[in-house]
């Protein structure tokens, strides 16, 4: 088919496509009013670092709470219990691979990593299939009952999984090539933390592309935007949006996994401690936005960093802090789903 | 006589706890325009939304092709060849119109696969369409919007189209390109059922009318047989259309 068509006139007749990009300088604004702060270049791009990295994991985590609630106004209170499903898999399948973990070879790694990252999104995505059906359904448009029943959900999920097992902290080694930094000059970056960075920017394209390319992802946006629309141009929302919180569980469960190595230990109550930043970056990014979800975990785990290191005291707040900042800038968040 | 593609009896909706529609009997022959008429608030935009299902029924049956739909989800609906244009269009304002097309075209997977030949068609009534293929549709003018609703409800040959007052909000020049579009899309054998305040438009397509008042049918004939008796019109449309003509 032939695509139209002479673009003076186009441009006549309507206004520029407007493309927000202010949010896209927030991230470089946030690393350089902390350099002066942090005062050490090297130190900065250390925190700059894992900080990008964190975002990165929790932008994982939590791409598919942002579109649960945009397609179906569903507030998921349960989505940590993926994490921690996602972490505590990989602790058992790498536990058998042991041969594997402890090579210094990267391929022999690997070759125990993406099985257990694969794993982890099978099961968490499993359990996703269930929590949607027996938690999430029953409550469609009862805000306050899901709240309620998803966090009841993940306490229940949570005490299943201390059955299996146990309730303590279990170590999560990380395999013998990720270990170590890279060193810049003077500067040391972490070599997994430089993995988290690569692995979120490849889920990122991948959901990018998803979303614009491919007709699934259009009706995934478009049914963020108007349900009933899409149910009358006769398409199931309700299978569409099973779909979405799967993919959702087993991104969650991927990031578990991630988040697992990067803190080198599992716990059954981790996915609950990464809840409420979950909310906090959703909220900045805009209820159901992915690009939004993207530059809101990135400035999350940013500011946690700097603040961390600055002022210890106050890092936990800090996000709170900047959450309410981005608002009174952007009420409805950094982009805004615009729901019809 | 032929029997009616789209038939209702009886037809009571409830919205919460309000009683909407009150006993909605109407019908629609094939490859007719009817019009349905009524002052705000008599129910056209209820009657169409329990058509396609978005309300339910509380009782009364709905009959499309033979096949009592009222109990129907939705999409099934519309998989029986039923497409919607509502009251606010309904229009993916992030999606461009090329990709509000693709997601109308339940056939195409991709936008090579949807029909050139007929959205050669479309282009020519509605060429705005095609100067902003590309454009998200937000951006374009509500007559635009309109035109794309349209275009997107018959992007594949359905049936039945329902359409919510296409006039609302828009000057007579544009009024006047959607008439002759519509007059086009007569040609085709699909048949409409048109919610119109705007008597005007509506006599120049209409075959048949039906009057809505509280909940109900209160009037059903023929168009010409409406337009030529003015003792009639004062009748049923003095209340709501005197304000609009
Ligand atoms: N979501 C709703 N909740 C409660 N009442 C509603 C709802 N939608 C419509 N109604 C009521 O139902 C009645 C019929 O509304 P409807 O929109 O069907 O009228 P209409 O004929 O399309 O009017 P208009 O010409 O203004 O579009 C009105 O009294 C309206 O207030
Ligand atoms: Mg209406």
């Amino acid at each position: 088919m032939k695509i139209p068509d002479s673009p003076a006139q186009i441009m006549e007749t309507l206004p520029s496509v407007k493309t927000d990009r202010l949010p896209l300088f927030l991230l470089p604004a946030l690393a350089l009013v902390a350099l002066p702060l942090i005062g050490s270049f090297s130190t900065w791009v250390t925190l700059t670092f894992a900080g990008l990295a964190m975002g990165m994991i929790i932008f994982i985590i939590a791409s598919g709470l942002t579109l649960v609630f945009g397609l179906m106004d569903v507030m998921n209170f349960g989505h940590g219990v993926f994490i921690t499903l996602g972490a505590f898999i990989a602790v058992s399948v790498l536990g058998r691979m042991a041969g594997f973990t402890e090579s210094p070879s990267l391929v022999r790694n690997l070759i125990a990593v993406v099985p257990a990252m694969l794993a982890a999104m099978v099961a968490a995505g499993a359990l996703g299939l269930v929590f949607e059906r027996i938690i999430i359904r029953p409550v469609y448009g009862q805000p306050l009952k899901q709240i309620m029943i998803t966090m009841g959900g993940m306490i229940v999920a949570v005490e299943l999984i201390k059955v299996i097992w146990g309730a303590q902290a279990i170590p999560l080694p990380l395999p013998e090539a990720f270990k170590g930094s890279l060193l810049f000059g003077e500067t040391a970056i972490e070599k997994y933390r430089l993995i988290a960075v690569v692995v979120g920017l490849v889920i990122f394209a991948m959901l990018f592309w998803i979303l614009s390319r491919t007709k699934v992802g259009l009706l995934i946006r478009a049914g963020v935007h108007d349900r009933e629309m899409v149910e009358s141009l006769g398409y199931r929302i309700g299978r569409l949006f099973i779909g979405v919180f799967v993919a959702g569980s087993a991104l969650a469960g991927l990031g578990g996994v991630m988040w697992g190595l990067y803190q080198q230990s599992v716990t059954p109550e981790m996915g609950g401690a990464i809840n409420v930043l979950l909310f906090i970056v959703i909220i900045i990014g805009g209820m159901g936005s992915i690009g939004g979800c993207f530059l809101g975990a990135l400035m999350v785990g940013l500011v946690n960093n700097y603040a961390g290191f600055l002022a210890p005291k106050v890092a936990l707040i800090s996000n709170i802090l900047l959450m309410v900042i981005v608002l009174l800038w952007r009420p409805q968040g950094i982009y805004p789903a615009g729901k019809a | 006589m032929s029997e009616p593609l789209l038939k209702l009896e009886g037809v009571h909706t409830h919205i919460g706890a309000y009683h909407i529609l009150h006993g909605v009997d109407l019908e629609v022959m094939p490859g007719e325009m009817t019009v349905l008429l009524g002052r705000n608030g008599a129910g056209k935009t209820t009657t169409l939304r329990t058509i396609m299902g978005l309300w339910k029924a509380t009782a009364g049956t709905i009959t499309f092709r033979g096949e009592a739909i009222q109990a129907l989800d939705t999409p099934d609906i519309a998989h029986r060849g039923l497409a919607y244009v509502p009251e606010n269009m309904g229009i993916f304002a992030d999606l461009t119109v090329c990709e509000n097309m693709l997601l109308a075209a339940r056939n195409a997977r991709h936008i090579d696969q949807m029909d050139a030949k007929r959205l050669d068609w479309l282009f020519g009534l509605f060429p705005a369409l095609k100067t902003f293929w590309q454009h998200p549709a937000g951006l374009l003018s509500g007559g635009q919007k309109q035109m794309l609703a349209v275009a997107r409800a018959i992007i594949e040959p359905r049936p039945l189209l329902l359409i919510d007052e296409p006039s609302k909000g828009l000057a007579p020049s544009i009024i006047q390109n959607l008439i002759s579009a519509f007059r086009e899309l007569k040609q085709t054998e699909t048949t409409i059922l048109l919610v119109e305040q705007n008597f005007n438009f509506a006599r120049q397509l209409g075959d048949r009318v039906a009057v809505m008042d509280d909940g109900r049918v209160v009037h059903a004939g023929s168009m010409a047989d409406l337009v030529g008796d003015e003792g009639l019109q004062q009748k049923l449309l003095g209340l709501s259309l005197a304000s609009h003509s």
